[in-house]
């Protein structure tokens, strides 16, 4: 890790270099997705590419239809109009037996975590290969204890998710999420609720995950301006539309008032909310 | 102005129309998605035992302490009536009769209701707002067939039982105020019974109860799965829950026992 001008440590430089836009094989692509939701528009019309073995980060207010957009993109919500194309293909005419083949090649973690309550921490990560891979229960094990070890939770094994602090439901929820080896992995607001350090911890360790495995990251974040040195790729969402897209560097530096009252977190701009 | 205030009305009904329409053909393909799921393999063995012993063995104390008394107060009802045309000694046939055709499997239909159903929906909804049954989905897990199935078949399993488990406690208890209390002969008690209770009478309990446990199951798995936001939209779908598995079994039963009859 490095250290940026603030002394926070900061993403060691991704090794696929950083990235510049116009990736010609983005993995995931929204195009024209709309839905309405209690009859208000919650996505409007949205089109945009998620770059393959990247980390894109989508930032906007609340009830801009982030979390919306990351349900369209592994297919837990439907549009009403547009497509969305993983490789290519509409996932939204897969059958339903073909989508949980499809999802598959997901990984997804909760703003809550989505644990299951009735499961411990080990429980809860061998769940999914249990479930789907039909491997030994042997391998699970090994496989399990690695990724608990991993995420520092080696000695939680047996402890229920209410007997976890947020840290480390959110830790035990990444560790469920990679535990298939995943293409794609969506967090859905990793890190809203923890404390400083702890949150600096968990971008840390989807970090870390980045450099082991190079996943595809979606993150919806609030963390302004320090998801910039989190992700190599920007998505600005307001009001269900994408607003821009761009490198963190380029968000950060954008000339659209809106974008410069987001990342600024300036109470005065375009945006009046009080 | 007429025309409009028309058109709003024929609107507006329209739209209840339309919306109570969409809810009973969600309810129906719900219900036929779980039966499937319940029906074809893999069967989740341990998970259905789990549900056995959550919605029978735990629901077997409530079951015996609500019929002991069911057929207590019969008992003491029956004699008196019987009493007034000198036939004290059918009172096991009354008791057994009134036990096995009708309140054994209501009752211990509105008791499952009530301490199983409202939990399972309470459950299930949790777990929807929790996200956990989206986190299912985003494993390639079917929700249906994990969650609801297993709970669909463990009622089909249990409520039944539980009837039987019904019937007989409260044959005892209406055995321990006749005979006991109120000085009917034992011998007759059991020996009318023996010679009235047939085996067509047993079997229009155990349809009647494998009919409400189906209903209790599909109405609190539906509740709970389609659960409104919030702990307040739990809450609703756990009181919606009840009521309307409690409702539906005291409808059903009527049309069930003039078909049966």
């Amino acid at each position: 890790m490095m250290m940026n001008a603030n002394g926070n440590a900061k993403c060691e430089p991704c090794a696929l270099g950083p990235y510049t836009g116009g990736n010609p094989d983005p993995i995931l692509r929204l195009v024209g997705v709309e839905k309405t939701l209690d009859g208000r528009k919650v996505i409007d019309g949205i089109t945009l590419e998620i770059p393959r073995r990247r980390i894109t980060a989508i930032i906007g207010l609340s009830g801009a239809g982030k979390s919306l957009l990351l349900k369209h993109m592994i297919g837990l919500m439907k549009p009403d109009r547009g497509q969305v194309l993983l490789d290519g293909a509409d996932i939204n005419r897969y059958s339903r037996r073909a989508l949980y083949e499809v999802r598959r090649r997901f990984g997804m973690l909760f703003q809550t975590g989505a644990l299951f309550d009735s499961l411990t921490v080990y429980e809860n990560v061998a769940f999914p290969l249990r479930e789907k891979s039909g491997m030994p229960e042997g391998e699970i094990r090994e496989k399990v204890l690695r990724i608990l070890r991993n995420v520092g939770l080696e000695n939680a094994l047996e402890k229920f998710p209410d007997e976890l602090s947020g840290g480390m439901v959110r830790r035990a929820a990444l560790a469920r999420a990679v535990v298939t080896d995943p293409e794609i992995i969506l967090f859905d607001e990793p890190t809203t609720g923890l404390d400083p350090i702890i949150r600096n911890s968990i971008l840390h360790l989807i970090c870390r995950t980045y450099h082991e495995h190079h996943f595809t990251m979606v993150m919806v974040s609030h963390d302004l301006p320090d998801i910039f040195q989190w992700c190599h790729h920007v998505v600005v969402v307001h009001n269900g539309k994408v607003v821009e897209v761009g490198t963190p560097d380029g968000i950060r530096n954008s000339v659209n008032p809106f974008v410069r009252q987001l990342v600024e977190g300036d109470i005065t701009g375009p945006l009046q909310l009080m | 102005m007429i025309t409009e205030t028309v058109l709003s009305f024929a609107e507006a009904l329209g739209a209840r129309v339309l919306r109570a329409t969409g809810f009973l053909g969600r309810m129906g393909i719900f219900l036929g998605a779980a039966l499937v799921r319940a029906a074809l393999p893999p069967y989740r063995v341990g998970n259905i035992l789990r549900q056995v012993h959550f919605i029978g063995v735990k629901s077997v104390f409530v079951i015996s302490l609500t019929a002991a008394f069911t057929g207590m107060v019969l008992a003491l009802q029956g004699y008196y009536t019987l009493r007034k045309f000198g036939s004290e000694g059918l009172l096991g046939p009354a008791v057994a009769l009134s036990l096995i055709r009708e309140l054994g499997p209501v009752l211990s239909a509105l008791m499952v209701t009530g301490r199983a159903g409202s939990a399972l929906t309470a459950e299930i909804g949790i777990m929807r707002i929790g996200e956990q049954i989206d986190s299912l989905e985003t494993m390639g897990i079917d929700p249906i067939r994990f969650l609801v199935a297993p709970r669909l078949l463990a009622f089909l399993l249990s409520v039944p039982l539980l009837t039987a488990i019904f019937d007989v406690v409260g044959i005892y208890g209406g055995y321990l105020v006749g005979v006991h209390l109120l000085g009917v002969n034992g011998g007759v008690y059991f020996g009318e019974m023996k010679a009235s209770v047939e085996l067509a009478d047993v079997a229009n309990g155990v349809w009647k109860s494998l009919a409400f446990s189906l209903i209790i199951a599909w109405v609190c798995t539906f509740k709970g799965y389609f659960t409104g936001r919030g702990a307040e939209g739990v809450s609703n779908a756990t009181t919606s829950a009840v009521v309307v598995s409690s409702v539906l079994v005291l409808v059903c039963d009527y049309f069930l026992t003039s078909v049966l009859l």
